[in-house]
């Protein structure tokens, strides 16, 4: 059986599990519930200041969104850091960590932009024993208006200089956590790498509004007739967060730099798929809020099925492994020509792969008799839109035209050689092949 | 001192009176509001959807369930009603699985339909509960039609023309309007008087006034009101019993199953409606398992439904067959009714089993005994008192196009009208087309 322990930045839990900082790791009674059902790590719900907490809103914390059957894709909140005394968590942490040394324990921490203050809760949250510390600069709503959270996330110059600050005070690994509300991912995880980052961890939460009453015309959640924005996850963010770990993971200047991936992560599948692109091992919230700790149960048995069944005896086997395969656009083999297949025993005759294909693609399906339908290959362009939209998996599949074959809608012979947009004749900026 | 099933003969009250209220009602609960969401959810919305194919009356069903699925069923109801304006009655007594539901994309890939049937009385449930009727009338056109027969085609028919400005009477010989609707459909398919609610919420168009204890013959002739109307439709049904043409069918307590099927309906109390100990119903359509399964429901302890060919030319769909085999009819198939025994009343039917020759059916010889205190005829039904001068086409009036007839002036609908299956639905969309006709015809 594979051995799914992980090796994170020195830091060893049994498992690539780990319970993001969140509502469910915001006190010792959850954490314990979280260890004992199998979590293999957790970062602690994120510390404030000393001093008097902050106060959350006492109307709705979360929105959601839903698919069939209510089944929860997205959800977002406007919930702030941790609203109970810094004494009363770090004793927490101390006492949990003692009877879980197996354990990934990491403190999460947010406090104002300002050397003094980091370098006040610093030693007090090493005297806990964690493992190490994650720099909240992601949570968009609430903090950020107090210039914390990703208020400093989003300038690349205070993450570099707060990683800084925690380097020189603390000497376990420090995580700097990174928000989603940016344009270009890599700015502010390089800044976090010039400060001394061990790792960054992503995504933290994105801006948003879930829905909106259209009685009261407030956005929810709402809170006596107003709404603010929250942080969305949950399934929903999940390709957002995947391509931004990976735009980490293969860009030169960080490359190599540990990632711990979160955003959406619910199945094993999903948790694989972060640590293929780069991802040392994952963070979850939303689908233990949604199921509760024992969905841990299935990532693990399904990791593991999946680590046996392709021959993989440690997670250091598949890190990273799909990374040298995320390109640019502009690299892909344009000589690379498939053609939709529709298997007619498999096809139930819905009819919306033509549909989509005769109203918004390229006309490329024919409908005939007895509800047949049939792909044109001298219109179809591979869009893939009719998989996409079939309701029934792999009734319709893309193949690969051989090279040699005649593409019926260019009436050209398919090349073996690869080619791309770099040096297409199309392309203005094109270099010579040789 | 109470009865039981065992009681001999023929008795009131063989069941406790909470059991009866059990077993007559609804045979398919309507769906919750969460049950209804998840129900739609499952629909594809298939491009050209065979469903909407396969419905008579061609309802957009992709349409009105998507509807239904983003929190609009007064809008999904609409688009039923466009299309059908009994889709309320439709929703419970449509054969769907023969019809839209069987040709459900999900029945192909998992033979599990969507649920369009129910869908469709959430839909239309949720407007009528409301008391909306979401038509209003066009300008009077100051035509007159007469609509005979206030069933499903009549009523279909009358409410179009309403539409469209013209006054409609409309005439039939039963006290209340409805039709089958009414009269002619197991209670257990419509509860809490949906019929007459039905067609409470249908007159709300305005400009359709009913006169019942009028009929053809009887108070009403066709060349009276062709001299009063501008055009006349006849939604006239098939009043007529097939008599089953057995020795001794004559003696008591031998029925036709639709005269116990309206009286059931119209029972106030059914704990005073008398049923036998054993009952024997002749006919393999739906009208003998609507017979049928209410005899069992009633308390019987045999109910045996006697079909003379073999189950699959029953025109009860297998739906319905499984029904009455899960209340427990037991249905007996190549088997023809020879004589009807009994001094005075009914004891027992002596049937004959048959077999398919190539010159269709042939008796076998072979004999047997069913024991009887009740005997339903359920062989069919044909028209009776239609009026002279209308040209017949297979013992029904022949109809060409949307429902005109050999009479200049004169359309016909429903189950009296040639071609058709003798479905509510059909009959819906067949007075639907006769009054778009009619209405082509006033204005021209």
């Amino acid at each position: 059986m594979a051995d799914l322990s992980t090796d994170f930045l020195g830091i060893k839990s049994p498992n690539p599990f780990w319970l993001a900082s969140a509502p469910p790791t915001d006190k010792e009674y959850n954490v314990r519930r979280a260890f004992e059902a199998g979590w293999g790590g957790v970062v602690w719900k994120t510390l404030g200041e000393e001093g008097p907490p902050v106060v959350n809103v006492n109307g709705p914390r979360y929105g959601a969104i839903w698919g069939a059957d209510r089944r929860l894709l997205g959800l977002n909140n406007i919930e702030l850091i941790t609203d109970r005394p810094l004494e009363t968590n770090l004793e927490e942490m101390a006492r949990v960590k003692a009877d879980y040394p197996d354990r990934a324990l990491i403190a999460s921490i947010m406090v104002p932009c300002e050397e003094a203050s980091w370098k006040a809760i610093l030693p007090r949250v090493a005297e806990t024993g964690a493992d190490g510390i994650e720099l909240n600069f992601g949570c968009p709503h609430g903090m950020s208006e107090r210039g914390m959270g990703s208020a400093v996330g989003q300038v690349p110059e205070y993450i570099e200089m707060v990683t800084r600050w925690c380097k020189q005070y603390y000497d376990k690994p420090v995580i700097v956590k990174l928000t989603p509300n940016i344009t270009d991912i890599r700015k502010p995880a390089r800044a976090a790498k010039n400060g001394g980052a061990d790792a960054v961890s992503l995504i933290n939460t994105i801006n948003s509004i879930t829905a909106v009453d259209l009685d009261d015309m407030c956005p929810e959640p709402t809170i006596d007739g107003k709404g603010s924005h929250g942080g969305y996850c949950g399934p929903a963010v999940k390709p957002i967060a995947l391509s931004m770990v990976s735009e980490i993971a293969r860009d030169p200047e960080t490359y190599g730099l540990p990632i711990s991936g979160i955003g959406g992560v619910t199945t094993w599948r999903d948790a694989a798929e972060f640590m293929v692109l780069g991802a040392g091992n994952v963070q979850v919230c939303t689908a233990a809020m949604t199921y509760g700790f024992k969905v841990v149960q299935e990532m693990i048995s399904g990791l593991s099925q999946w680590m046996d069944e392709k021959g993989y005896s440690s997670t250091s086997d598949f890190i990273g492994k799909a990374v040298p395969n995320v390109t640019d656009w502009q690299h892909l083999n344009l000589n690379y020509i498939t053609k939709a297949r529709i298997d007619q025993e498999a096809c139930i005759k819905c009819g919306r792969c033509y549909a989509a294909c005769e109203d918004t693609s390229h006309q490329a399906i024919a409908m005939k008799p007895g509800r047949v339908f049939e792909v044109k290959d001298d219109e179809c362009v591979a869009c893939n839109l009719c998989v996409n939209v079939c309701p029934v998996e792999d009734c319709i599949t893309m193949e690969q035209l051989a090279p040699g074959a005649v593409d019926e809608r260019t009436g050209k012979t398919v090349e073996a050689d690869y080619a791309n947009w770099t040096t297409h004749p199309n392309n203005p900026a094109a270099t010579a092949a040789e | 001192m109470g009865n039981s099933p065992f009681t001999p003969g023929l008795a009131a009250g063989r069941l406790p009176a909470k059991d009866l209220a059990t077993n007559f009602g609804d045979l398919h609960p309507p769906l919750e509001h969460h049950e209804a969401v998840v129900a739609a959810d499952r629909c594809y919305f298939c491009h050209d959807a065979p469903c909407m194919e396969a419905c008579p009356t061609s309802i957009d069903i992709p349409l009105f369930i998507r509807q239904i699925a983003t929190g609009t069923p007064e809008a999904a109801a609409k688009t039923i009603f466009d299309q059908n304006i009994l889709g309320g009655m439709c929703a419970r007594v449509c054969p769907t699985e023969t019809l839209c539901e069987e040709v459900c994309v999900r029945e192909t890939a998992e033979g599990k339909p969507v649920e369009i049937g129910r869908l469709q009385r959430y839909a239309t449930d949720t407007l009528m509960a409301a008391s909306l009727h979401p038509f209003t009338r066009a300008e009077p056109t100051g035509k007159t039609v007469a609509v005979v027969g206030a069933g499903p085609a009549g009523l279909a028919c009358a409410h179009r023309l309403a539409m469209k400005g013209h006054d409609v009477v409309v005439f039939d010989a039963r006290a209340k309007a409805g039709g089958l609707n009414e009269y002619g459909i197991a209670s257990y398919k419509s509860v809490d008087s949906f019929a007459q609610k039905e067609v409470d919420w249908l007159l709300q168009i305005g400009g359709i006034t009913v006169e019942t204890g009028k009929a053809l013959g009887d108070g009403l002739s066709l060349d009276g009101l062709k001299a009063d109307y501008d055009a006349v439709f006849l939604g006239i049904g098939l009043s007529g019993v097939n008599s089953l043409r057995a020795e001794g069918e004559d003696t008591g307590n031998v029925a036709d199953a639709v005269d116990f099927i309206r009286e059931l309906r119209q029972a106030g109390d059914l704990s005073a409606l008398k049923i036998g100990r054993n009952v024997v119903v002749i006919g393999g359509g739906m009208t003998a398992v609507d017979a049928a399964v209410q005899s069992k429901l009633l308390g019987a302890e045999n109910v045996t439904m006697v079909y003379r060919r073999g189950q699959d030319r029953m025109s009860a769909s297998e739906y319905e067959q499984e029904l009455a085999a899960s209340k427990g009819v037991r249905i007996v198939t190549h088997a023809m009714p020879k004589a009807v025994i009994g001094n005075g009343a009914v004891r027992e039917v002596e049937f004959e089993y048959t077999k398919d020759g190539p010159n269709g059916l042939e008796p076998t010889g072979e004999t047997f005994r069913l024991p009887a205190d009740q005997l339903f005829r359920a062989i069919g039904q044909r028209l009776k008192g239609a009026p002279d001068g209308l040209t017949l086409d297979g013992g029904k009036i022949a109809v060409t196009g949307a429902g005109r007839t050999s009479l200049d002036g004169v359309w016909a609908g429903g189950d009296c009208a040639s071609g058709g299956d003798d479905l509510t639905v059909t009959a819906v969309a067949e007075g639907r087309d006769a009054a778009e006709d009619i209405h082509a015809a006033l204005s021209a």
